[in-house]
């Protein structure tokens, strides 16, 4: 431990500079991310404004068992769970089929033209993303409307119907993101080594084949580094597209945690329950990476860390 | 290679082809179309929007929209915020996570693992809404300038990306600057920095792209300061919030009122989404590699 901390102190004194550069970062992240870590405490407190975070008076697992009484729990758990495991499902493997596509692409124009219109969604905000969704779907003046007069059937207004809420927000994700989502396969995929290409055409491999046996086992580690990425993400559902998506119809649908926690701590001021769900969120977070840290680690021999 | 394919070419690979290239054209109309309509819609008279005229090209080619937007102040205030945030914001950002990513890819420093976890920890749990907020609170920095570029600079994922990057820069290179007698600040800023411009674009896109679209912090921390709301929390109000397209009634200002509205909704679409769109070709070259290097470490 001495011998330890003096070859620090003596590094320190001769990588200053290096120390220096490190200072703002960890300056930062101590201020703003690490210290409200000490203020969920709060969860386990009742929190009030005059007294402070220290001072509040203990009161155990009292704002967890309200939480867990409370009719929303069932609600709000089930649909994020639903909501993040539907958005996985049908959102990883799109980008991967759609740079299989890509790769296979050998007219260089139209590869080029369809690179840059599938990227240029990720670049709409969640704002006019879903004010576009509400504009393209509005029966009156949108596509929605627009087709549905052309099959001379009533038009519907989407954004209204509870049920379409999940497909709506999962396929929204789809149209905004696949294109952007598939460069990182894409890069994985102009990694393969051609003399793998040309044995195989040596053997008279179909095009189909070359995919199926060259193509997905090399992208393999990727997938599955973003899998467990993703994965380790399921109860984080994005807070600012449910949000703005919500409307009082589809509210049993769309209540999510992160949208329970912004009403119940900022709205209503409920700071100790508020702080109390997202604790159970965050815990919930962290175990799910971790296990699937770890099976992909016995199971593939890939994982994060 | 392309020649012994095209003699091997067989009836399956035709078939494989029109599959691949039938698909890609099925998305492409998919992803592209709702932005066209969008565009077009922009420069149409809103009553042929409303009647379903619109569909390939604007109809009734009209500015109002756009002359709409020059009209009202809330926007105009909101625009030059936002690309304040951005500037700012950015450039904070950028220095902060740079310089911490340079130090980290230094094998020679001490306590490297250490801080690497205590960057890396803070991508995967935190404080939550509620503590983060009251201890923004207690820095009395709601609505501040400062809150919506200071405290949130720090990214631990471009950290990993730019370590990352900066490992690869060649390990003579900073032996024979140490020769010459050169420090690692003087290292850092005259010689690593400018080999890295790929990776600068690269990071410094992803946040000036962040701080542009991003709506979360102003709406939590900017409560009561309108005259420091970004362009999307304006936008929010246009298009979202007021959301009333589906009916037109009344006499007939308060139908023309309600057209200039949808119009408005068009528009502010197009002037807030594409500068950020535009940003993207400038640096394109660079991204692959930078999106490559980030999909290595994760």
């Amino acid at each position: 431990m001495g011998v330890k901390a003096i070859s620090f102190f003596n590094s320190v004194r001769k990588n200053w500079g290096l120390y220096l550069l490190l200072a703002p970062a960890i300056v930062l992240l101590i201020l703003f991310t690490y210290k409200p870590m000490y203020g969920i405490t709060i969860a386990f407190k009742d929190f009030n404004t005059s007294l402070g975070i220290t001072d509040s008076p203990w009161v155990g697992f009292k704002h967890f068992e309200r939480f867990f009484n409370s009719f929303l729990f069932g609600t709000t758990i089930r649909n994020t769970i639903t909501l993040s495991l539907y958005n996985l499902i049908v959102a990883f493997p799109l980008p991967i089929i759609m740079a299989l596509c890509i790769n296979q692409m050998r007219v260089k124009y139209f590869r080029k033209v369809f690179q840059i219109v599938t990227y240029m969604p990720h670049f709409i905000s969640t704002v006019v993303l879903v004010g576009l969704m509400l504009l393209v779907l509005s029966p009156s003046v949108g596509v929605a409307g627009l087709v549905a007069r052309v099959f001379g059937v009533d038009p519907v207004n989407l954004m209204a119907i509870p049920e379409a809420f999940r497909h709506l927000f999962v396929w929204s994700d789809v149209w905004q993101n696949t294109g952007w989502d598939s460069i990182i396969y894409l890069a994985a995929l102009s990694a393969i080594s051609p003399a793998l290409y040309e044995a195989a055409d040596i053997d008279g491999a179909s095009k189909f084949q070359k995919l199926l046996y060259i193509d997905i086992p090399m992208i393999l580690p990727t997938m599955i580094v973003l899998l467990i990425l993703r994965s380790g993400n399921l109860m984080n559902i994005g807070f600012e597209k449910v949000f703005l998506m919500q409307n009082s119809l589809n509210i049993m649908q769309s209540e999510v945690i992160s949208t329970y926690v912004y009403k119940i701590g900022l709205l209503n001021m409920q700071y100790s329950l508020s702080a109390a769900v997202n604790l159970f969120n965050n815990v919930i977070n962290f175990i799910l990476l971790i296990t699937v840290n770890q099976i992909s680690k016995r199971v593939s021999n890939s994982s994060l860390w | 290679m392309e020649n012994s394919g095209k003699i091997h070419k067989t009836k399956s690979d035709v078939a494989f082809n029109i599959v691949v290239y039938g698909l890609a054209s099925i998305a492409l109309l998919i992803v592209a179309y709702p932005m066209w309509f969008i565009l077009i819609a922009s420069f149409s008279d809103p009553s042929a929007v409303y009647n379903g005229r619109v569909f390939l090209w604007p109809v009734d080619f009209t500015l109002l929209g756009y002359q709409e937007i020059f009209k009202r102040g809330d926007i105009w205030l909101a625009y030059r915020n936002t690309i304040a945030y951005v500037i700012v914001g950015t450039f904070i950002s950028l220095f902060v996570n740079l310089s911490a990513a340079y130090s980290l890819s230094r094998k020679d420093l001490v306590g490297r693992k250490f801080i690497t976890l205590f960057f890396i920890f803070t991508m995967f749990f935190n404080g939550g809404l509620i503590p983060t907020y009251l201890n923004i609170s207690d820095f009395g920095l709601l609505n501040t300038f400062l809150v919506m570029v200071l405290p949130f600079s720090v990214m631990a994922f471009h950290i990993i990306v730019a370590r990352t990057f900066f490992q690869n820069l060649p390990e003579d290179l900073l032996d024979a600057a140490k020769i010459d007698g050169c420090g690692n600040l003087r290292f850092y800023f005259i010689i690593a920095l400018p080999l890295s411009k790929a990776v600068i674009a690269v990071i410094g896109l992803w946040t000036a792209v962040g701080h542009w679209n991003s709506y979360f912090n102003a709406l939590i921390y900017l409560p009561r300061a309108p005259e420091l709301l970004p362009l999307q929390l304006v936008l929010r109000s246009i298009l979202v919030v007021n959301q009333s397209t589906t009916m037109w009634g009344g006499d007939d200002i308060a139908v023309r009122a309600q057209q200039i509205a949808d119009l408005l909704m068009y528009s502010s679409i197009v002037v807030s989404t594409v500068p950020i769109m535009l940003l993207y070709p400038f640096v394109q070259k660079h991204f692959n590699q930078g999106v490559m290097i980030g999909a290595i470490k994760g």
